[in-house]
């Protein structure tokens, strides 16, 4: 009976904690863009610069995905199936991303790429730009969600062991192929699973980029960074509307990754 | 000799796994690598297959030195513990990997895969996947994927641990006869002496990855080598004043004693044979072991085991019995002895 008590609660709290903390904010995004009707919902988020922002945003996102993913996937495999020196080093470094706050990413940038910066006259030279510029940007998101890939694969490879691939090599399958054969079939769902999380977090990432971006709008500005300024400049119906793309393309990241942890869990019984 | 190790090392950080190890096997031979976990077994299978280095020392398979030889061409058949099947494959796709990798054409693929599975008796389950086989047909895959390629060497490690104990006494049969059917030479590992016995012509005994000898069972059996192999083959207790017992006296040099179940006879007090070479003891325990009763007897503080035929005299427990102990292993430094009970002699000569 008291368990029955204490279940109620528990799930109520859950709830409550939720929808307090959660959908009450998200709503009033939503709410509040629409507030003052479609049409200037509409114009607000087809309006030039903010087409721009989100093109930019996804450009960024679509590099960091294709850049991580390669790198998360090398990385899980040399850490789950082979033996040397320095893996438990490797492993945590990789981590690192998690636990430093971006702001401090974005000014790592700046000091080593920025005026200031040590690689400066190198980019001067090559007539490269990257503070202040796309690239500078693509790279610090990049380094944000580095860890996202590399840490859904780990866990899963490392629970299949290497007896699979070692029987492959014996009987003469090399590398690549023993990986599309036998590896990847393996991972798939689990590596949907960390893509679908770097996206999401590539997506929305402001600290990091808000350093090293430049706010030039048209140019350097990304979504997050475009609600920011249309917030400070009192824009606020403007704001809410661009954040509500935002959200959107959240909720449909939220929905895929249900799907795959769903197919997942079906394929680890 | 058609495989040979030589001087074989192998550390892993602070743990010797094999500890020069040499030992040579005849073509066509079935072999039985025996030893507790953790004795290096399975790193001396692993090196001959190429899936570990060894520090130093040379392999030699059919005379070639394979030491820089990769795993794949080294001619082997590997079934992994755990069998390794491929599980996103069919039961077909998995034992035709091997000759899938090598490029062959397709209708020798399948002629020698349905060859394969009529060998292993799975006949319409090729399109089934590795989760919807029992553990036995699971093994049978994975030596038949083993074999596909056509090795000259055939490895196997642990082959049976994973199966219930039921289909495990089966499967050994099976695996010995088709081994035979084939005519590969073959190595397995195994922690389990009664599977090494009933399966292996010849027994590897390894300890602290160290080969502490090598022989046929009855070899082994009969006259172990070292210590280990003597308190490892066959079920045995070690014992420290044997001369205690009736019939031995201390040999110098020799402290301690290893006694089988099999080396004592117990009656009942009425119907001792050889009052001189035999001495009271009280039943202290008895176990029913489906064919066997085993008793475990108080022997003036030593406590020993024997086994009992069902069809003999019921003992119970507390009751004073007669113990005559044929023989023990006495262990010296560096050797084992086998030492017969002298009393039973001179009273046989009485007797006659």
């Amino acid at each position: 009976m008291r368990s029955k008590t204490l279940q109620i609660f528990l799930i109520l709290l859950g709830v409550l904690f939720v929808a307090l903390m959660l959908l009450l904010p998200l709503a009033t995004v939503l709410a509040y863009a629409l507030r003052q009707g479609w049409r200037i919902f509409a114009a607000a988020i087809t309006d030039n610069y903010a087409v721009k922002a989100l093109n930019l945003t996804l450009l960024a996102a679509g590099i960091t995905l294709v850049v991580n993913t390669t790198f998360g996937i090398f990385a899980a495999w040399a850490i789950t199936k082979f033996r040397f020196r320095g893996k438990q080093a490797l492993t945590t470094l990789i981590d690192i991303p998690f636990s430093i706050s971006p702001i401090i990413a974005g000014l790592v940038f700046i000091l080593i790429f920025g005026r200031i910066g040590w690689a400066y006259p190198l980019l001067e030279a090559w007539k490269v730009k990257i503070v202040f510029a796309v690239p500078g940007i693509v790279l610090a998101t990049i380094f944000v969600t580095f860890p996202f890939v590399s840490r859904a694969l780990i866990p899963l490879m490392q629970s299949q062991g290497s007896d699979e691939e070692e029987a492959a090599a014996l009987m003469g399958a090399k590398g690549l192929e023993i990986f599309r054969k036998i590896t990847f079939p393996h991972i798939k769902w689990g590596l949907l699973y960390g893509v679908i999380l770097c996206t999401a977090r590539a997506l929305g990432e402001f600290g990091a980029v808000s350093v090293v971006s430049g706010h030039l709008r048209g140019k350097t500005n990304t979504l997050p960074l475009h609600v920011e300024i249309l917030f400070s400049e009192f824009r606020l119906t403007a704001a809410f509307a661009v954040a509500s793309v935002l959200v959107v393309i959240a909720v449909i990241i939220l929905i895929l990754r249900n799907i795959v942890e769903y197919r997942l869990k079906k394929e680890e019984e | 000799m058609y495989v040979e190790l030589k001087n074989l090392n192998k550390r892993f950080g602070g743990f010797q796994a094999s500890d020069n190890i040499s030992f040579g096997i005849e073509k066509g031979k079935l072999i039985g690598l025996l030893g507790p976990s953790g004795s290096g077994k399975t790193t001396i299978l692993r090196m001959i297959a190429g899936l570990e280095t060894p520090d130093s020392g040379d392999i030699f398979i059919a005379g070639d030195r394979v030491n820089d030889l990769p795993a794949a061409k080294r001619g082997i058949g590997f079934v992994f513990q755990n069998y390794a099947l491929f599980r996103y494959m069919t039961v077909f796709d998995n034992i035709a990997f091997g000759l899938t990798v090598q490029k062959r054409d397709k209708e020798y693929i399948r002629g020698r895969v349905s060859e394969l599975i009529k060998l292993i008796g799975l006949e319409k389950m090729e399109k089934r996947h590795p989760h919807q086989l029992s553990g036995g047909q699971r093994q049978r895959v994975a030596f038949a994927r083993a074999l596909a390629p056509n090795p000259h060497l055939l490895l196997l490690d642990e082959p049976f641990a994973a199966i219930d104990a039921k289909v495990r006494k089966e499967l050994r049969s099976w695996l010995r006869e088709t081994i035979n059917k084939v005519g590969i030479t073959s190595i397995f590992v195994t922690h389990d002496q009664e599977e090494a016995v009933e399966v292996a012509d010849e027994i590897i005994i390894t300890n602290s990855g160290r080969v502490e000898q090598v022989g046929t069972p009855i070899e082994i059996y009969k006259n172990p080598k070292t210590h280990f192999a003597a308190k490892f083959i066959g079920e045995s207790i070690t014992l420290a004043d044997y001369d205690k017992l009736h019939g031995f006296e201390k040999v110098k040099g020799f402290d301690r004693a290893v006694l089988r179940p099999e080396f004592v006879h117990i009656t009942k007090v009425q119907k001792e044979l050889y009052p001189h070479a035999s001495q009271r003891g009280i039943v202290e325990n008895i176990f029913f072991k489906g064919n066997t009763l085993e008793l475990r007897v108080d022997l003036g503080g030593q406590k020993i085991t024997a086994y009992q035929s069902l069809d003999d005299a019921s003992f119970s427990v507390g009751e004073e019995v007669s113990v005559l102990i044929y023989r023990l292993y006495l262990l010296g430094e560096n050797e084992v002895r086998l030492e017969e009970n002298h009393s039973i002699k001179s009273e046989g000569s009485f007797f006659i």
